[in-house]
């Protein structure tokens, strides 16, 4: 695995083995706590993040391994006028692994054709953000016990949230999967996603506008924000932020057995009241999003043999 | 009508769609050429009752097969002593670079100027280029 750009960059038994291992650091976090020792890995991220960032770098201290990076374009050469393959190309100097979060869909792309080192796409604009998808699985895999068989629910921002195209991509190489789609009619998914993957392939789904009616269906509820940065018109993002809340009375009509999911940071779609709900496992999530980031440096950098006998 | 002689040898591009012959011209250059090139504009045409027709004499280097990106129903006739050697169709190319560019404003080429402007066939029966940086569908304003 040299670079990570793309969900789909990973075959299923590349992710197979990426999420075992997952749930290997899991149970026994000690035994990996020095298999990244003398690595560094760079954190490039061109925009805010908090979680993503944070995420990243507590998953390579966990290892043993160090952490050296820049948090916006402009406190990096970017400000100055520098290309991303440029910047890239001295970074492969100063670090083993680089995760890089850019606002321009295709930047980590870029870095990956003029790179030296592995590049992990840490999210480029409205396009892929790959480890948010394992991290997805990894939870759907560690709540539910498998990733076949079960029914998801899509609420929110369905066109411009790249966490649901990416959770549908990797979601329907899976027997028995269906999906429902809930979101304004303004913020559907779009058309490719429908023509080129699920109707090419066959997957069952349907797409409603409320919350209400499908919830009993539902074996994961994915929620998303109604991204303000996503929109270039303010009108049309305060009409719909307020779209398809989750309150507690709406996780009553839901299976026992059911999880909320949400990539976060959230505003209001999720009403703070769900949060002592035992379904609610969003916080739970950011948390196997580590060990997923873990599970992911170990491999990019050839490090399984670094990894002690149990 | 209005005749332009036969060629001894070059290219036909034929079939182009009744107004689009500058802008194939353009996009091949053609104007930098010094051999001998003819537009033709609303010719008539039994297949189509109008379309353009640009003829070049001499040899040309750029690969032809990118005007299917242009317009698929371009035919091409190759001519050598006088006589077509080869008439066909254009066919889709795999990849093409510099031809279309991406719209996408929040595409890495918006912002990296010197990034050259890829983009990959992914559908062949639907004709769908894709930018290979941020996946965007191509679209006839792309061009």
């Amino acid at each position: 695995m040299k670079h990570l750009i793309s969900p789909m960059d990973l075959t299923p038994e590349e992710l197979s083995e990426l999420l075992s291992l997952a749930q290997d650091i899991m149970k026994d976090p000690e035994r990996y706590r020095h298999v990244c020792d003398g690595k560094k890995l760079a954190t490039c991220f061109y925009e805010p993040s908090t979680r993503t960032r944070l995420s990243f770098e507590a998953a390579m201290l966990n290892l043993g391994g160090s952490v050296l990076g820049f948090q916006s374009a402009d406190s990096s050469s970017a400000a100055k006028g520098e290309s991303v393959s440029d910047t890239i190309q001295i970074i492969s100097y100063y670090a083993d692994i680089c995760a890089m979060r850019h606002p321009k869909e295709g930047a980590p792309f870029v870095a990956s054709k003029h790179a030296r080192i592995p590049v992990i796409n840490a999210g480029d604009g409205g396009h892929n953000h790959p480890t948010q998808t394992l991290t997805d699985l990894l939870t759907i895999l560690e709540l539910k016990g498998r990733l076949d068989n079960m029914t998801i629910g899509l609420c929110g921002d369905l066109k411009f949230g790249r966490t649901v195209h990416s959770l549908i991509n990797a979601m329907v190489r899976y027997p028995g999967i269906r999906f429902v789609l809930i979101s304004p009619e303004e913020l559907r998914i779009p058309a490719y996603l429908k023509e080129e993957v699920l109707d090419e392939m066959g997957i069952p789904y349907k797409e409603v506008r409320s919350l209400d009616e499908v919830m009993p269906e539902l074996d994961i509820l994915y929620m998303t924000r109604v991204q303000r940065e996503r929109f270039f018109n303010e009108e049309d993002y305060i009409r719909l932020k307020n779209s398809f809340i989750l309150t507690p009375e709406k996780m009553k009509l839901a299976k026992e057995d059911m999880f909320v999911l949400h990539p976060l940071p959230r505003v209001n779609e999720i009403s703070v009241e769900v949060d002592n709900d035992p379904r609610a496992a969003y916080f739970r999530q950011a948390g196997f999003g580590v060990y997923a980031r873990m599970a992911l440096i170990i491999l990019m950098l050839g490090l399984k043999d670094r990894i002690p006998q149990a | 009508m209005l005749n332009i002689g036969g060629l001894h040898q070059g290219v036909v591009i034929d079939h182009i769609k009744p107004g689009q012959g500058m802008q194939i011209y353009e996009y091949l250059e053609l104007g930098k050429l010094d051999c001998c090139v003819a537009i033709i504009k609303n010719a008539s045409s039994n297949k189509m009752g109008r379309k353009d027709i640009i003829k070049i004499e001499g040899p040309i280097q750029v690969n032809l097969d990118t005007l299917a990106v242009l317009d698929p129903d371009i035919t091409l006739n190759i001519i050598e002593n006088d006589v077509i050697v080869e008439k066909r169709t254009v066919r889709l190319p795999e990849e093409v670079t510099n031809i279309l560019r991406c719209k996408n404003p929040r595409c890495i080429t918006s912002i990296e100027q010197e990034l050259p402007h890829r983009f990959r066939l992914t559908n062949k029966e639907k004709r769908i280029y894709r930018c290979v940086y941020c996946e965007q569908k191509y679209k006839e304003t792309n061009i």
